[in-house]
């Protein structure tokens, strides 16, 4: 590759990399405490249905090997 | 050259700029902000299944939609689909190249997909009487590390090449490709409401993108080696990720940056896979060193630990409904725990 075509194969590149940081620059952003709230209370609202946090009866486990019944 | 000097300056302005901005609404950590909340129950879950059928190092397993069957992939060079509530095979696709790093299941279960050293992407029906081939899908110059089905129509791959790209299944073309990673593409996880996904790589970097303008809206940074797993928060905000630099990390997307680590000194082994529970409370995260540790998302505290594979694991995934998780390793077997 010719050293002009390289220098101008960095520039391309230079102005992508301007290009996209200006993208990331711009976009709003809120802040951390409210961030973590919103996560918090999606945690405590959907704990009561996440059967690994709140355990799973046994009757209610289809990955549990039941045990053959004796009828005495 | 004048023009090359004011694009590296401006660039610098730009990223001090970002971390500015960053800094700014840093006003707290999740941990602090979670002091409050009580802490995640002490987690002990058994091994409800074991199952074994794979004759090499498993790479890759993923769920289907209903909850019951699943996908796993193993350089014995064989997919196997499995019905987790019996434990038994219910297919097994061979495949053409044994060097397999992924495999997908299709939300409606009639697809799955597999890739890894052969660069391709290959897409199999389950519902032809015999499991058929029905592409190839060929144009990635580096390996398939990760494939995830948008539906039976559309599909995305990350690769090593770099780029990850929204493939067309009926034209078996690439419709998107998404550039701007500088280092091999490891993991991609789609969001909830499927606008978007977001990608790790080897440059430690996670990037979110747009999957219908292919533009990539936001960079996060804070790892210091490759992103091997990725997830999605169900919530749809936040996401998580699982570096070789032995930690996870949740990067919150609207505050555009990590809200809180999960490490711990006595931990030095790389991270290789992660999922999260249905209410995104607990992270189980799989390390080189054999285990599973399972993290409190909110606290960072370590809450509990599947052991039992006798290597890596290398794969872990929570089905929809969020009844079990399952860990897939180096040992050749796929466990079951709840």
């Amino acid at each position: 590759m010719s050293s002009k075509m390289q220098s101008s194969n960095n520039i391309a590149q230079a102005r992508r990399t301007v290009q996209q940081l200006r993208i990331e620059a711009n976009i709003e952003r809120i802040k951390v405490s409210k961030a973590s709230a919103d996560l918090m209370n999606y945690c405590s609202e959907h704990a009561k249905y996440d059967p690994l946090l709140m355990g799973i009866p046994a009757s209610e486990n289809p990955f549990k090997d039941k045990k053959p019944c004796t009828i005495l | 050259m004048g023009e090359m000097e004011q694009m590296k300056k401006e660039a610098e302005a730009l990223k001090t700029q970002i971390e500015a901005a960053r800094k700014a609404v840093h006003d707290t950590d999740m941990a602090s902000a979670a002091s409050g909340v009580a802490p995640a129950p002490r987690v002990q879950l058994k091994t409800r299944k074991n199952l074994k059928g794979h004759l090499a190092k498993i790479y890759a397993m993923h769920w289907s939609t209903d909850n019951r069957l699943m996908v796993s992939a193993s350089q014995d060079g064989k997919l196997l689909i499995w019905d987790s509530h019996t434990g038994n095979k219910v297919n097994a696709v061979p495949l053409k190249s044994s060097w397999v790093m992924t495999c997908a299941y299709a939300p409606s279960g009639n697809l799955v997909a597999s890739g890894g050293l052969d660069n391709m992407c290959t897409v199999y029906n389950l519902k032809t009487p015999v499991i058929k081939t029905v592409k190839e899908l060929d144009a990635h110059t580096g390996y398939l590390s990760c494939a995830r089905f948008l539906s039976d129509t559309e599909i995305l791959t990350a690769s090593g090449d770099t780029t990850c790209a929204l493939w067309d299944l009926e034209t078996g073309k690439q419709k998107t490709v998404f550039l701007n990673h500088v280092g091999d593409c490891m993991c991609l996880s789609l969001s909830p409401d499927m606008n978007s996904f977001v990608s790790g790589a080897c440059d430690s970097l996670a990037k979110l993108w747009d999957i219908r303008d292919g533009q990539c809206k936001q960079t996060f940074q804070g790892h210091t080696s490759d992103i091997n797993a990725i997830s999605f928060l169900p919530s749809g905000n936040a996401f998580i990720t699982g570096s070789d630099d032995c930690t996870c990390k949740m990067y919150d997307l609207r505050a555009d940056q990590e809200v809180i680590g999960y490490q711990d000194a006595a931990l030095n082994s790389g991270v290789t896979s992660l999922a999260l529970s249905m209410s995104a409370r607990l992270i189980f995260a799989g390390y080189d060193d054999f285990n599973c540790n399972i993290w409190d998302s909110l606290k960072g505290e370590k809450v509990g630990v599947l052991s039992g594979h006798d290597n890596r694991v290398s794969c872990t995934g929570v089905p929809p409904d969020g009844m079990c998780v399952c860990t897939g390793s180096w040992d050749s077997f796929l466990k079951i725990w709840n």
